[in-house]
């Protein structure tokens, strides 16, 4: 198995290269099956990895493959290596397999676009960029898939370029997402500086003993926990996860994003991409653990921002606004469980959510499908009766991502607000805890005004259909996926083990003892049928706020809009975009203009190089005379410079 | 028998007027003439040193000058007719097109 692992990345790229020279020549969609089974091919070799690792010991599970050796200056060694241990088999298997059914539901989705086959050369690319991320086995090479999936991000936002909006959300998200990178450079410069090497097993020690790699590192540098060269790195890696997931200040991206093709919203900006700053805290979680201010400043930063995104969620309309801020909000209660130290609960939430979130988003993809490209859920109503299977597995969805037992996202949320509450602090519990209220109202929102009572749209104009097996099968799959995914991380009260627990242990394992340790929070279990009970009835409180405001009274925006400035401060986002915009964009934008071009460039820049150029102009201009076009001229110089010459060899 | 000296002294005068008048004079002509001076004045001091150093050599590149020379008149006195034919003119300082 081991020799096939470079096939996992080969056979997307191949159809990535396929479809690149062919695509445009070939019929129907050829182009679209060629990379959904390239996607497969993938999944299939992950998932027998998957498997054979399972056979083995857990100190044994870790497969260090290198292909080539790429970088070696000095002390510094850099490897296009492959590093497939417990942590980037979860993330690949996620990859590919959620991968291959968005691949097959865009098939159908994306049938008789001009563009079909660009479409699947660029998600292709994408998975091969995205596996980068997490296979690598040194932060340069996790950075190339970090920035190979900002570019795809960026084509496929803006794939449908003869719009201008749709151009303007791909460059802010590009431009965003370099504020973040800019982070993970300084990072990798900060540890280059520190550890002498970029490789995770350098820095973060091997496998089981991770943990002492750093402190062997850390000793020998006289490093102490805590010390500020850690916090930097941290931080700057944390700034680099907030521009790629999507974490207040960073964010704004993330929204508009959802210009582009429903699929790409599903795998992108939903299950995979947005969590790859997940994946790398996870991976440093032994650098975090040791640097407690940051982790500190993830678990605000990731709580504030899941009540703060999930509070915008509530007055969308359009339907795929709210799953992104949904998603935003979501991505936050990971970097909660981060920031407390609960590793394994922040990474079995990336599981879940990719389950849950891509089904939504795929179901709101069919809906707008049916539709015919209306996202407005003002517009909708009454699509339960003509999307049976949409309805019942967005319905479901919908049920996981609320947090109602025992569909997948109880578990996850359950354990991230448990974990909240008993190693970090009441009032992240509490902030978690209403976001999770939040989430169950706003989603339930969604379901009442998109799919129950009276239809607003033209009913006899046009019949919605449901979809064909192409675009229903990814969605029951991931619906089924949904519900039973929660088991894989029973909460140990239930007597049954945690599997993604011990399954996670030997690589984030000694991260979450350390951060334990060095916390102020205490692991205390007696309370945690209690908060059980509580976090369902948050959710249950959430959903019956939803039932009788949206079920009962068919509240409509209309009706919304008679709160008044809440209303319309929620609404419009806080007027976070206009902040940013006249508090950032703008001022930069005037500098550029008034100084960094009409000043630095047009007049000191330019004018060196003018400057050069009139000085030659001027002196060539008087030098040019002694070109008399006279042979007689030159031979009377010829004749001097001779008789100089001559001269001085006479005399000396 | 004049010493050597003179005839390098004889020979040095004639070279320079050669120089100064192929250096300013106008008319291509005279030129012409003052070339062959220097070209003389050289073969002067060639056959000088062969007579007095006993070495038979100079007088042997003495034929060679005289005969390039001869050549070389033929070629420049074409150039020469080319040159009136086409600006009505010898004088040198006429001919400055080549220039910036």
């Amino acid at each position: 198995m081991t020799q096939l692992i470079p096939y996992i990345v080969l056979a997307p790229l191949a159809a990535f290269a396929i479809n690149t020279f062919f695509g445009s020549r070939m019929k129907g969609q050829l182009a679209g099956w060629i990379a959904t089974f390239a996607v497969f091919i993938s999944f299939i070799i992950t998932a027998g990895l998957f498997i054979q690792m399972m056979g083995r010991a857990p100190e044994e599970r870790a497969i260090h493959y290198t292909m080539l050796d790429w970088i070696h200056v000095g002390r510094v060694q850099v490897n296009i290596a492959y590093l497939i241990d417990q942590l980037s088999i979860v993330f690949m298997l996620v990859i590919t397999g959620v991968g291959t059914l968005i691949h097959l539901y865009s098939i159908a989705y994306m049938k008789g676009d001009r563009g079909f086959w660009r479409f699947f050369v660029y998600l292709n690319l994408f998975i091969v960029m995205m596996l980068q991320l997490v296979m690598a086995d040194n932060y340069l090479w996790t950075f190339l898939g970090w920035e190979g999936v900002g570019l795809c991000s960026y084509l496929l936002i803006g794939f449908w370029y003869d719009e201008n909006k749709n151009n303007d959300a791909a460059k802010k998200a590009f431009v965003v997402n370099r504020i973040g990178d800019f982070g993970f450079l300084v990072a990798m410069g900060a540890m280059l500086y520190q550890f002498g090497s970029l490789n995770y097993l350098d820095i973060l020690g091997s496998g089981g003993n991770m943990v002492d790699g750093v402190r062997h590192a850390g000793m020998a540098m006289g490093l102490a926990a805590g010390a500020p060269i850690l916090t930097i790195i941290t931080l700057m890696l944390f700034l680099g996860c907030t521009g790629k997931s999507a974490q207040i200040p960073l964010y704004v991206w993330l929204p508009d994003a959802m210009a582009g093709p429903t699929p790409v919203s599903a795998l992108i900006h939903a299950a995979t991409m947005v969590t790859s700053g997940i994946f790398l805290v996870a991976r440093s979680n032994i650098l975090f653990a040791l640097s407690p201010t940051t982790l500190g400043v993830v678990a605000a930063v990731g709580a504030v921002t899941a009540i703060f995104a999930a509070s915008i969620g509530i007055f969308q309309n359009d339907i795929k606004k709210v799953l992104a801020y949904s998603t935003v909000s979501q991505l936050g209660y990971m970097f909660l469980a981060l920031g407390v130290g609960a590793f394994t609960a922040g990474v079995f939430h990336v599981v879940t959510h990719a389950f849950f979130k891509a089904c939504l988003f795929l179901g709101s993809g069919a809906v707008i499908h049916a539709m015919h490209h209306e996202q407005d859920m003002q517009k909708m109503g009454g699509l339960k009766k003509y999307l049976p299977i949409t309805f019942w597995t967005f319905f479901f969805a919908t049920l996981a991502i609320a947090g109602i037992p025992p569909f997948a996202g109880f578990f996850s949320k359950d354990e991230i607000l448990w974990q909240a509450f008993s190693r970090g602090s009441v009032l992240l519990w509490l902030i978690g805890a209403i976001a999770a209220l939040m989430t169950a109202f706003y989603m339930f929102r969604a379901v009442f005004l998109t799919f129950y009572g009276k239809p607003r749209f033209d009913e006899h104009h046009h019949t919605p259909h449901e979809v064909d097996w192409k675009m229903w099968l990814p969605l029951v799959v991931l619906a089924a996926l949904s519900i039973v995914g929660g088991f894989l991380g029973m909460p140990s009260v239930f007597g049954a083990g945690n599997a993604i627990e011990s399954w996670l242990e030997p690589i984030v394992g000694q991260g979450e003892h350390i951060s334990l340790a060095m916390g102020t929070g205490a692991e205390n279990t007696g309370l945690e049928w209690a908060m059980m009970a509580v976090s369902v009835a948050i959710a249950l409180a959430g959903i019956l706020i939803a039932v009788r405001i949206y079920e009962r009274k068919r509240t409509l925006a209309a009706d919304e809009a008679k709160l008044g400035g809440i209303y319309q401060l929620v609404h419009n986002k806080y007027y976070v975009d206009e902040i940013y915009n006249a508090g950032i964009v703008q001022p930069i934008y005037n500098i550029s203009e008034s100084f960094l071009w009409k000043i630095v460039d047009v007049r000191i820049i330019d004018g060196i190089i003018n400057g050069f150029a009139h000085i030659a102009e001027i002196g060539s201009g008087s030098i040019r005379r002694i070109q008399t076009g006279i042979a007689q001229n030159y031979a009377v110089l010829i004749v001097v410079g001779l008789a100089i010459v001559v001269g001085w060899l006479v005399m000396f | 028998m004049a010493p050597l000296s003179h005839y390098l002294a004889v020979s040095a005068i004639l070279f320079v007027i050669g120089t100064v008048g192929v250096l300013f004079r106008r008319n291509a002509i005279i030129i012409f003439m003052c070339v062959e001076l220097m070209l003389n004045a050289v073969n002067l001091t060639l056959i000088a040193f062969a007579q007095f150093l006993g070495d038979q050599t100079g007088q042997i590149l003495v034929f060679f000058v005289m005969t390039v020379a001869a050549a070389e008149a033929a070629v420049g006195l074409a150039i020469i007719i080319a040159l009136f034919r086409n600006k009505q003119t010898v004088d040198v300082t006429k001919m400055n097109i080549l220039k910036w």
